[in-house]
């Protein structure tokens, strides 16, 4: 058994409005936000994947009123480190405080936090509460001339967590799915510091894998989509959200979304989403959510929690 | 009505415009197609010519004109 103990963001305090980048690529703002739902998106300075990934971790601990000595685990998502290795979760929990507590990164893009939530629940009774931690800085990656006006408009930074802890929280993990096929994994890659995005193949995988997802760990719980109260999906696109709430049938608001000001970034786009929603509103007694995301691979899953009634 | 026609209308009703593109003219370079109306597409022609494309299918250049459709569709059948 698992719980979601609490959530974390840290996001950039650079504000780049669709303005800004309109000019840079020949494109207005409105077109922007027609084709994407993004309004402005964040960007960094000089802080580094760690640096956001540290104070999300921070944020998320202190809300979860956990100490990073009690951590079993920190699983960190991050496609964006500047290095091959050691990938930044090492740095992550060193800056935590924290010298033998292992952690693992897990380099999956977009779907990386869905993932390591997944993976966080599952070992979470043998390990105790595991830290996820996702992080991304996008600008550096896609503001390399020459720009491409369909890619650099998406993407942000900023950085999410999300406590995963075998006996407490706000929200019991009920299961989740995960899936990988890597019959696409062209269409959606960076390689050595080239980003490229076939935008059609991604949609149309997207569109139909994450809302199989959704319907499979549903009827796993008998349950139909308009049993869950909220959606918390990777924000990579907001026509991409409406279509998968259109394809499982729910209304469109059901999906949280905060695409809006903080752009696609990545892999840390879930937890931040959730983070906010959770500031917002948050679990409720019986109140179902489920997780869904997509990304380079191609990976995808689903996850579904249900909140459950507070210590008395 | 034949295949070939069927395939039009599916292309008007889901770009939502009243052109009729050549059968080897690009959907997506003439902008009658984008990304979201892809898989509406796809979508509409699995309903119209009862079939299911599998996921492994779904490689948009094979979609990308109505010759190209009526060819996959041809060879599913």
């Amino acid at each position: 058994m698992a719980f979601i103990a609490g959530f974390g963001a840290a996001v950039p305090e650079r504000v780049v409005g669709n303005e800004e980048l309109a000019g840079r690529i020949g494109r207005t703002a409105d077109w922007i936000r027609n084709v994407s739902g993004i309004e402005q998106r964040r960007y960094v300075d000089s802080e580094t994947v760690i640096d956001l990934a540290v104070s999300a971790a921070e944020s998320c601990l202190e809300k979860a009123g956990c100490k990073p000595s009690e951590l079993g685990m920190i699983v960190m998502s991050c496609s964006t480190s500047p290095r091959r290795f050691p990938g930044p979760a090492s740095q992550v929990a060193n800056r935590l405080g924290l010298t033998e507590t292992p952690a693992l990164d897990l380099p999956v893009a977009s779907a990386g936090a869905l993932v390591a939530m997944s993976l966080a629940a599952d070992v979470a009774a043998s390990r105790g509460p595991v830290l996820v931690v996702a992080a991304e800085i996008m600008s550096r990656i896609v503001l390399t001339e020459p720009l491409d006006p369909s890619v650099c408009i998406l993407f942000g930074d900023g950085a999410g967590a999300c406590l995963i802890h075998p006996s407490r929280g706000g929200a019991r993990v009920l299961g989740s799915v995960m899936g990988t096929d890597g019959t696409f994994s062209e269409d959606l890659r960076l390689e050595d510091s080239t980003f490229l995005m076939n935008g059609r193949s991604v949609i149309l995988q997207a569109s139909r894998k994450m809302p199989r997802a959704v319907s499979e760990i549903l009827r796993r719980f008998s349950l139909a989509a308009s049993d869950v109260g909220t959606y918390l999906m990777h924000q990579a696109n907001q026509n991409l959200m409406d279509r998968v709430a259109d394809a499982i049938g729910v209304e469109r608001d059901r999906f949280f979304s905060n695409i809006a000001r903080y752009g696609n970034t990545s892999s840390a786009s879930m937890l931040i989403a959730a983070s906010e929603w959770a500031e917002n509103e948050g679990f409720r007694a019986g109140g179902r959510v489920c997780f869904t995301a997509f990304g380079a691979g191609f990976h995808w899953g689903a996850l579904l929690a249900e909140g459950v009634a507070a210590p008395a | 009505m034949d295949k070939r026609a069927k395939i039009i209308e599916i292309i008007q009703t889901v770009s939502k415009k009243k052109i009729e593109p050549s059968a080897d003219e690009s959907l997506f370079d003439s902008g009658l197609i984008d990304s979201f109306a892809l898989p509406d597409m796809l979508s509409a022609l699995e309903e119209a010519f009862g079939l299911k494309i599998p996921d492994a299918d779904l490689n948009p250049r094979k979609f990308d004109t109505v010759e190209r459709i009526e060819s996959y569709l041809e060879a599913r059948q």
